[in-house]
């Protein structure tokens, strides 16, 4: 078989056509660098046993612009995505699968930097991606790369979390500063430039929650504020559980730059997206010793209680500001923007 | 971030709002519009009416530009984008906006039309500059902040001698839209806080006919909440002394005379127009800006013959008496049934700065509590 030009050569159409030049395309660039026992069989689908426990199952289709961004790129998002989706459930993520949508033209050194860094992200978080799948389009049809990752996971018998079960009372914790991630996207957007050394957050999150269960069983919700934010995520849950929710200006988490970016920008940190935070909500009397586990791990070092769920028939959100007034966190329509004026 | 920290501190704020309950009289009302819907988001964003006494009461103004933006201006633009080959670029505000017949801008892009948000007038040049093949317009809004900058680049574009480029040019002027609130006098208004973005641009005595003309005291007030606060006690100051003149607090950013080198450009580019359609507010006289002649090659409404739409508004949406301080968005049937942000009827409920958005995401739970 020829060899892949990587240097320099770009996605053809015949790369998607399940000959030749797609084997070489998946032999050279997929499966050199994802590199595991039941990829590595070449079959159109992986067999595993699994271990006792209920199984979850999550998929997310991602879909960025611009591809690589400070802390991260469209590769690594994809696998911190997936294996978050599943870990919320409480479960220990197994394995992965990925499907690629490349566009005619998309250069191959681009997608193996990509591949390298979506390996090294599941290799990291020990979950490897096991079966996958590769399309190419024409151009104009794409948007260089899409990448659809499905996970798998095992809860532990005895962990129930879910968004519908929190209880007022129940304490609200953030794992860290949030709107790192939305914000290192934005300033790598052309023509919005503000100079930052913002980097995303983007990091999978499965050790930590193990450590968080293994502390707190009784632990009720979590959920990564992604799109949408933690104000979005509130929302969820607060509708989900019909209660409603109180959190504290002064006691979110959020980086000086973040905030000065967002005050620029005329946009509200509440609802930038995060890709390596987590929102749990906790019966109160476990909350004190959560955190402490939490700033143990590395990537909850900056966790802290922001609020408590009430009881509200009308599941509002309502933040007490640092100023001391008080204001509903609502949820979003549409696209947060900059402003005008 | 310092710079930010220092215009919301809690303590400084309940100083302030102590004093203004000191102050403020209670055997009269202190009914304070802000004109600017930067005004508005702070307000509700921190909370600020929860610090004040009963009678110190917030009326909202028109100054929000895509609030002021008439329909029949944004079906212009659609049909400038459906029957021309053009790449339309605008701030992203605006596509949301409701046009005539639940038509705006997001569903004429959904429909295959070239229309892209940016976030600059440069940016649009930039997008001209890279699709020399197309004829590449910017949909220009906004009040005197927002005027400099397209000046600035239509002149690049003249300089470039850009063939491709154009403006659609929809600025308006504070002042005017000031003089025709008071003169009108359907709101009753006992003192205005000024717009801050705007005064750095035409300065703070652009405001003082309006005061002297109506003797409604006024303050330029900056948009963080410390900044709202202060201006509220220096309103209540004034209206306790039976003053009426302009008042800076957002000094640190706004001098009497404004931008002297902004202003030059704006004069260069632009001339005012002898009358200007808003929304809510009517035809007004002098109320806006066009390109002058000598950059007629870079106007969009006569590269194109553009010609007026005249549209109305949706039944039962009184956005046009939000806009002018008249009534209450939660006054409107409509106000949170059938308009929404997820489904908006008028503008006000569009931008997160007009006055019924704010009013939706920050005040139903205000009106949950009075209720309970
Ligand atoms: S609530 Fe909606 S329909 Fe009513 S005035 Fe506001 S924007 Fe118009």
């Amino acid at each position: 078989m020829s060899k892949l030009d990587i240097k320099n050569g770009l996605i053809e159409m015949g790369h998607g056509s399940g000959g030749r030049a797609s084997a070489t395309l998946i032999e050279e660039i997929f499966v050199r660098h994802f590199d595991n026992e039941l990829l590595n069989q070449g079959n159109d689908q992986a067999l595993f046993s699994i271990p006792a426990g209920r199984m979850v199952i999550s998929t997310d289709g991602h879909v960025i612009t611009p591809l690589f961004f400070p802390g991260g790129d469209i590769g690594s998002l994809s696998i911190h995505g997936t294996v978050n989706d599943v870990a919320m459930s409480g479960a220990t993520p197994l394995y992965l699968s990925a499907s690629f949508i490349l566009e005619e033209g998309f250069p191959l050194a681009d997608l193996e930097r990509i591949v390298i860094s979506m390996a090294k992200a599941s290799i990291d978080a020990g979950v490897p991606v096991v079966t996958g799948d590769t399309k190419v389009v024409e151009r104009g049809k794409g948007d260089g790369v899409f990448i659809t990752t499905t996970g798998v996971g095992i809860v532990p018998d005895g962990i129930n979390i879910s968004g519908d079960l929190a209880k007022p009372g129940d304490a609200i914790i953030v794992s860290g500063s949030i709107g790192d991630h939305g914000i290192a996207i934005l300033s790598s957007r052309e023509g919005l430039q503000f100079g930052t050394t913002i980097e995303s957050d983007s990091a999978a999150l499965h050790t930590l929650v193990a450590e968080m269960i293994a502390i707190a069983p009784a632990i009720r919700c979590l959920r990564d504020p992604t799109r949408g934010g933690l104000a979005t995520t509130l929302n969820e849950l607060a509708r989900q559980s019909n209660v409603g929710i109180s959190i504290q200006e002064t006691s979110i988490p959020i980086k000086a730059e973040v905030k000065g970016a967002c005050e620029l920008l005329g946009l509200d940190p509440l609802y930038i997206a995060n890709e390596g935070k987590l929102v749990c909500i906790v019966p109160a009397e476990d909350a004190g010793q959560l955190l402490a586990a939490m700033h143990k791990h590395p990537l909850g070092q900056n966790a802290a209680i922001i609020g408590n769920v009430c009881e509200d028939a009308q599941q509002m959100v309502v933040m007490k500001t640092a100023f001391g007034g008080s204001r509903v966190v609502d949820w979003l329509a549409g696209e947060q923007l900059p402003r005008i004026c | 971030m310092k710079f930010v920290d220092e215009y919301r501190d809690g303590d400084v704020a309940q100083l302030l709002a102590r004093l203004i309950r000191q102050e403020a009289k209670p055997d009269r009302n202190y009914r304070l519009m802000e004109f600017c819907g930067g005004h508005t988001h702070a307000i509700f964003r921190f909370g600020i009416v929860d610090l004040m006494p009963d009678n110190v009461r917030f009326i909202h103004g028109p100054g929000c530009p895509v609030c002021v933006l008439p329909a029949g201006r944004i079906e212009a633009a659609i049909k400038l984008v459906e029957e021309n080959d053009v790449i339309l670029c605008t701030y992203a505000d605006l596509m949301r906006v409701p046009a005539g017949k639940r038509d705006s801008l997001q569903k004429a892009k959904a429909r295959g039309g070239d229309i892209r948000m940016v976030y600059s007038a440069t940016d649009a040049l930039a997008i001209a500059q890279a699709n020399r093949e197309k004829q590449v317009v910017f949909f220009a809004i906004g009040f005197e902040t927002t005027t400099p900058p397209t000046a600035a680049v239509l002149k690049i574009a003249n300089a470039m001698q850009l063939t491709n480029f154009s403006v659609f040019c929809n600025h308006v002027e504070t002042p005017p839209a000031m003089m025709h609130i008071l003169s009108a006098g359907e709101a009753k208004i006992d003192g205005i806080l000024g717009p801050s973005h705007v005064s750095t641009i035409i300065g703070s005595q652009a405001y003082a006919d309006c005061c002297d003309k109506y003797r409604v005291p006024l303050v330029i007030a900056g948009f963080e909440p410390l900044d709202v606060i202060q201006s509220v006690l220096m309103l209540v100051r004034q209206i306790n002394a039976g003053e009426a003149s302009v008042e800076n607090q957002y000094t640190r950013a706004v001098s009497k005379g404004g931008n002297k080198k902004a202003q030059s450009l704006m004069a260069e580019v632009f001339e005012q127009r002898p009358l200007f359609e808003w929304r809510g507010l009517g035809v007004l006289p002098e109320s806006a800006v066009q390109i002058r002649s000598e950059f007629a090659d870079f106007d969009a409404e006569k590269r194109f013959g553009m010609q007026a739409i005249a549209t109305a508004d949706i039944k039962g949406c009184i956005c046009p008496a939000v806009l002018r301080g008249m009534n209450n968005p939660d006054e409107c049937k409509l106000f949170g049934t059938a308009c929404t942000p997820e489904d908006p009827k008028g503008a006000c409920m569009v931008s997160s700065e007009g006055a019924c958005a704010a009013y939706y995401s920050y005040g139903r739970y205000r009106a949950a509590e009075s209720k309970a």
